[in-house]
């Protein structure tokens, strides 16, 4: 979130979109409520009438798939009809650049697409520069060649007409939603934004989440309170996870993974540090460098030094282009390519699109470890109902894991707060904590690298490992330390004390941190912040709630992240009553501000968006593979045949892969003429194994179901509760059929659509709860984060005659 | 003065946290339900559910209403099951005069399942149930063990959105003309359902048959002869008087 739980209180409108935000964050709850209290608007806009949509005011029902199409819409109204913030979106924005002469977008494809390798040469996406190198910028928004009025152009196919037929939401529901929305695109309104998976899992799903921030940015509500673009994160840690590199394609605190071109760390360094010659752009990426070398250091720790290059050699490098995540991960395994791996708390088995494959998959490994809480589809895959158990070659290792209460240490929730945990029980019986199983491993391995040597020993026994693990420990490592007596800020630390923030982290090997985001998280002054529980505020944080004593948010306990965005250039507030930070007498005051320069328009002023290398909101984002602007273009299986206002049918650069158990209805398949789009509920969590273990969760909801139409029952006969055969060209599934008035039938393009809804929790470990619904979701994913499209495909269904037989 | 849990459902997710907790509070075992084609499950109140949300959904027009309900024992004032369940076996139904916890003790085994029926049609909510294995009534307790101790019930503790609400009868009754005022512009029909003689108020924004048959005593309407009886020998003269005049 670039905002907070708490924070959501302030929003004058609420749009939860891509998100069931009640049934799944249920604590969210408390603040959007509260706000409704305050009189704010909450919308709901998804494909199924869901518990969220019962506590919001207004709830629109849209086509899985069509996000773009309707926040294009309203990108196309709130420029029609003047709803824009003009100050901010002329000063803090993009949209006064000139954009290259040969950028282009003609027949749904933007200039530089090479259909061949089915990807995008993006030199044309770029700024015009003048004499000084500096992006030009025409602040009144007229050039024709601006950000400003490209996007006008690119819009202006996005009708109430072509929106409505596309989506199958009625023109009377996308102007509601238009006009209550586009109400807060004025100085004292905000506007909060919340989504989750339902904007993600597309082939489309960055460029949802980009679509939102151009209509957040168009209505100034970044870096205000109550505003933001909120991406809710799952569980308590999910947050961290990613802050921490759990992805294949990050070190921790969001460097690139080095790559096999880059062989030094001058290399990488040169090729993943942005310049800037804007004086006025802070340009924080320039960092990079200090916090890379730091990692290093928190790595290697002595072993790390100038002359080998801080041990960068010793990281794993990547190939350029080859895609290392799950769909490509799970193919190379089906291709035989994959030996064996290590699962932990996942349960990829169920919760993985295409789970046939996926599973075929698995059963080509020599051997696995999987750590999890319980026995799930994934620990015991080798003993699943349609396969013969001595016949599976895999050796399974089962690692059984603590508890999240058998452990202690930080979680970084959604807000960006890090926030301790104590230890409630001890570990029952053989469950040993993640840290206990991998310290213990690593120095396993170490020893038998010592000892026998093999390839590239270096890289195990350079590292800075330590004995056993104690969680407070690498909160500290985290943080980092100075590694030689300084001076920082006026202070003298000794050698081995912890830095204080991370401007006092070093390129020169005399810093260490894991994770530069986390710097002054646990201080020599004020010692391990995230276990603060003091509710003190001063009277103007109190107005909007923002608690900066309770535990400890990153970066450097800033709550609300782009706050520069919420005051004019002087410095001055847009919305006295809900100021967020303030310049009074030569300082800041309120929240923590985005770097410590007087105001924009003051001398050493910044631009607010300091991570962009030249200070600005990006509503022209030429950083993405898929196009610098957000096009709707169709899930990969899809009702539809053609277009209705471009020629490119679905997204050009999707990534997928192909192989026998890899088949694709084709655009209008008559076969399979339903929408699917799956999701979870309340009352289980993710691929279900952890929950469906909890007797008091699993009575509540035991088994799989599909919900429908009155409608879609009546024309297939079936009945509410009737067993139901769920299948596409993938697999096939059983439910039971939910008849419901909550899913309507979409009119689409004039004709009728059915969707039908699953949760994709249930699976056979659990007796009678029925098969994965992931049976169905195709292996496509979205071009930039390889995120599979589990929210839209292509079904049929028909009631079951008892013969079935799917798992 | 009683305690007053008060159920605001305008704030209901249905989350369903108020259910689980208590069925952990009081450490009963889960049934072994099927999904039938209703997120409303266990479907109703039984000897392992002191509390069940129930679901209801109609579509008015092109509005979709889905409703949600946590039903509970509502702790009367002048409990009817107590006033029956006094004719066959003294105490196996107590209330709590500090409190206002209408508590079924183990006194209740001795009912026999005849008994039990009757005490059943008395409660005009259709709440007390009975153990199969131990022949006990079982039902919401208020949680009077945490109560008395200066806790919560383990519903209330639980509830993320304000929906569970818990404390002194005049606080809770001005909270929930509070919000019944606010409700009021938007939802002409919300109401508090029967807050005079009960220490569980809820807050419906519709109809109480929309909600589900036995949230409300009906107004008028059809009250079995067993129900009637026992309210009209309630010392509930005002609610006598509403289904009199009916």
């Amino acid at each position: 979130m670039t905002n907070h739980w708490i924070d959501i209180k302030n929003a004058d409108a609420v749009l939860i979109m891509g998100s069931n935000a009640a049934e799944h964050h249920p604590i969210s709850f408390k603040w959007v409520l509260k706000a409704k209290d305050n009189g704010a608007t909450v919308i709901h806009v998804d494909p199924k009438f869901s518990r969220t949509s019962a506590r919001s005011d207004i709830h629109v029902p849209l086509r899985s798939g069509t996000d773009i199409a309707f926040l294009g819409g309203m990108i196309k109204y709130i420029l029609d009809n003047g709803k824009y913030f003009r100050e901010y979106v002329a000063e803090y924005t993009n949209a006064a650049h000139i954009v290259n002469r040969d950028f282009d977008f003609k027949d749904g494809l933007f200039s530089g697409f090479d259909a061949k390798g089915r990807r995008y040469d993006t030199k044309s996406w770029t700024f015009e520069m003048d004499g000084a190198g500096i992006p030009k910028r025409d602040k009144t928004l007229k050039d024709p060649r601006c950000v400003f009025q490209l996007m006008k152009k690119h819009y202006s196919r996005y009708t109430l007409e072509n929106v409505s037929a596309v989506t199958g939401v009625s023109r009377e529901n996308l102007l509601k939603v238009y006009e209550a929305y586009g109400a807060t695109g004025v100085p004292d309104k905000a506007g909060t934004m919340m989504y989750a998976l339902g904007w993600t899992q597309h082939t489309v799903g960055v460029q949802n989440i980009r679509a939102a921030a151009i209509i957040q940015l168009l209505l100034g509500n970044i870096g205000i309170p109550g505003g933001g673009i909120n991406a809710l994160r799952g569980e308590p840690n999910v947050q961290g996870s990613t802050d921490h590199a759990l992805l294949y394609h990050i070190l921790p605190g969001y460097h690139g993974v080095p790559l096999a071109d880059w062989p030094t760390l001058a290399d990488y360094n040169k090729a993943n540090t942005p310049v800037t010659k804007d004086p006025a752009s802070a340009n924080w990426w320039q960092n990079r460098p200090k916090y890379v070398t730091s990692l290093l250091k928190g790595w290697y720790g002595e072993k790390a030094a100038k002359e080998n290059d801080f041990c960068y050699g010793l990281l794993p490098k990547a190939e350029k282009g080859v895609d290392y995540s799950y769909m490509f991960l799970f193919d190379r395994m089906y291709q035989g390519k994959i030996r064996g791996g290590f699962i932990f708390g996942l349960n990829p088995m169920n919760s993985l699109a295409n789970t046939v494959k996926s599973r075929a998959s698995m059963d080509r490994l020599d051997w696995v470890v999987v750590s999890d809480l319980h026995h799930t589809e994934t620990t015991d895959h080798w003993r699943r109902p349609d396969i013969i158990p001595a016949d599976n070659k895999t050796e399974y290792f089962f690692l059984p894991s603590a508890h999240r209460i058998e452990k202690e240490g930080t979680v970084s929730n959604s807000g960006r707060w890090l926030i301790w945990h104590h230890k409630a029980i001890e570990p029952a019986g053989e469950a040993r904590t993640f840290g206990y199983m991998v310290v213990g491993m690593m120095k396993a391995l170490r020893e038998k690298y010592r000892k026998e040597g093999g390839a590239l020993p270096e890289a195990l026994l350079f590292q800075d490992w330590p004995e056993t693990f104690v969680a407070e420990d690498w909160t500290k490592r985290i943080n980092g330390f100075f590694l030689a007596d300084t001076t920082f800020g006026g202070k003298a630390y000794k050698k081995g004390q912890l830095v204080p923030t991370f401007g006092a982290l070093a390129a020169d090997g005399s810093t260490s941190s894991l994770n530069w985001l986390y710097t002054n998280s646990f201080t020599e002054e004020d010692g391990n912040k995230s276990k603060r529980r003091d509710p003190k505020q001063t009277p103007m944080q109190e107005k909007i709630g923002l608690y900066p004593n309770w535990a400890w948010a990153w970066p450097v306990n800033r709550r609300i992240i782009y706050n520069r965005a919420s005051v004019d250039p002087a410095g001055k507030s847009w919305n006295p009553q809900k100021a967020l930070i303030s310049w009074q007498d030569g300082k800041w005051v309120g929240d923590v501000p985005d770097g410590p320069w007087p105001p924009m328009a003051s001398s050493g002023g910044k631009n607010p968006f300091i991570m962009q290398p030249q200070g600005f909101g990006q509503i022209f984002g030429p950083g993405r593979l898929d196009g610098p602007f957000p096009e709707h273009y169709e899930p990969v299986e899809t009702p539809l045949t053609a277009h209705p206002f471009s020629r490119q049918l679905s997204s050009p650069v999707y990534k997928s892969v192909s192989s026998d158990l890899d088949p694709l209805a084709k655009p209008g398949d008559p076969a399979y003429p339903i929408v699917l789009t799956t999701y979870s509920l309340t009352e289980h969590w993710c691929g279900g194994g952890e929950t469906r273990n909890v007797p008091a969760l699993l009575e509540a909801e035991p088994g799989l179901y599909v919900e429908m139409s009155h409608e879609l029952a009546k024309e297939k006969g079936i009945k509410n509760g009737d067993e139901v055969i769920v299948e596409n060209v993938r697999g096939k599934v059983k439910a039971v059929a939910m008849v419901t008035v909550r899913i309507r039938p979409f009119t689409v393009q004039g004709k009728t659509v059915h969707l039908v809804g699953m949760p994709f929790c249930f699976g056979w470990s659990t007796p009678k709860s029925r098969g994965a619904a992931n049976r169905l979701t195709p292996s496509v994913a979205d071009p930039n984060t390889t995120i599979f499209e589990l929210k839209a495909c292509q079904v049929n269904l028909r009631k079951s005659d008892k013969t079935g037989g799917t798992a | 003065m009683s305690k007053v849990v008060f159920v605001d459902t305008s704030r209901c997710t249905a989350c369903r946290g108020c259910q689980v907790a208590c069925k952990e509070w009081h450490e009963l075992p889960a049934n072994d339900t099927r999904q039938t084609g209703s997120h409303q499950n266990p479907p109703d109140l039984n000897p392992y559910n002191y509390k069940v949300v129930r679901f209801s959904e109609h579509l008015d027009g092109d509005t979709v209403r889905w409703y949600f309900f946590p039903d509970q024992c509502r702790h009367c004032e002048e409990p009817p099951c107590k006033m029956e369940a006094d004719e066959h076996v003294k105490g196996a139904v107590v209330r709590d005069g500090k409190t206002g916890a209408v508590i079924f003790t183990p006194k209740s085994k001795k009912l026999s399942a005849a008994a039990f029926e009757k005490v059943r049609k008395f409660c005009p909510y259709n709440v007390p149930r009975r153990n199969p294995d131990t022949g006990a009534m079982v039902k919401c307790s208020m949680c009077n063990e945490r109560v008395v101790r200066g806790m919560p019930p383990a519903c209330v503790k639980v509830c993320p959105t304000g929906t569970m609400n818990f404390g002194e009868r005049t606080d809770m009754l001005a909270l929930a003309k509070k919000r019944l005022q606010e409700l009021k512009a938007k939802h002409p029909k919300a109401r508090l359902v029967d807050p005079d003689s009960v220490n569980v108020i809820y807050l419906l924004i519709d109809e109480p048959a929309r909600y589900y048959e036995y949230a409300a005593v009906p107004e008028g309407g059809p009250l079995g002869r067993q129900q009637f009886l026992a309210w009209l020998f309630s010392p509930l003269k005002k609610s006598v008087d509403t289904v009199a005049r009916g």
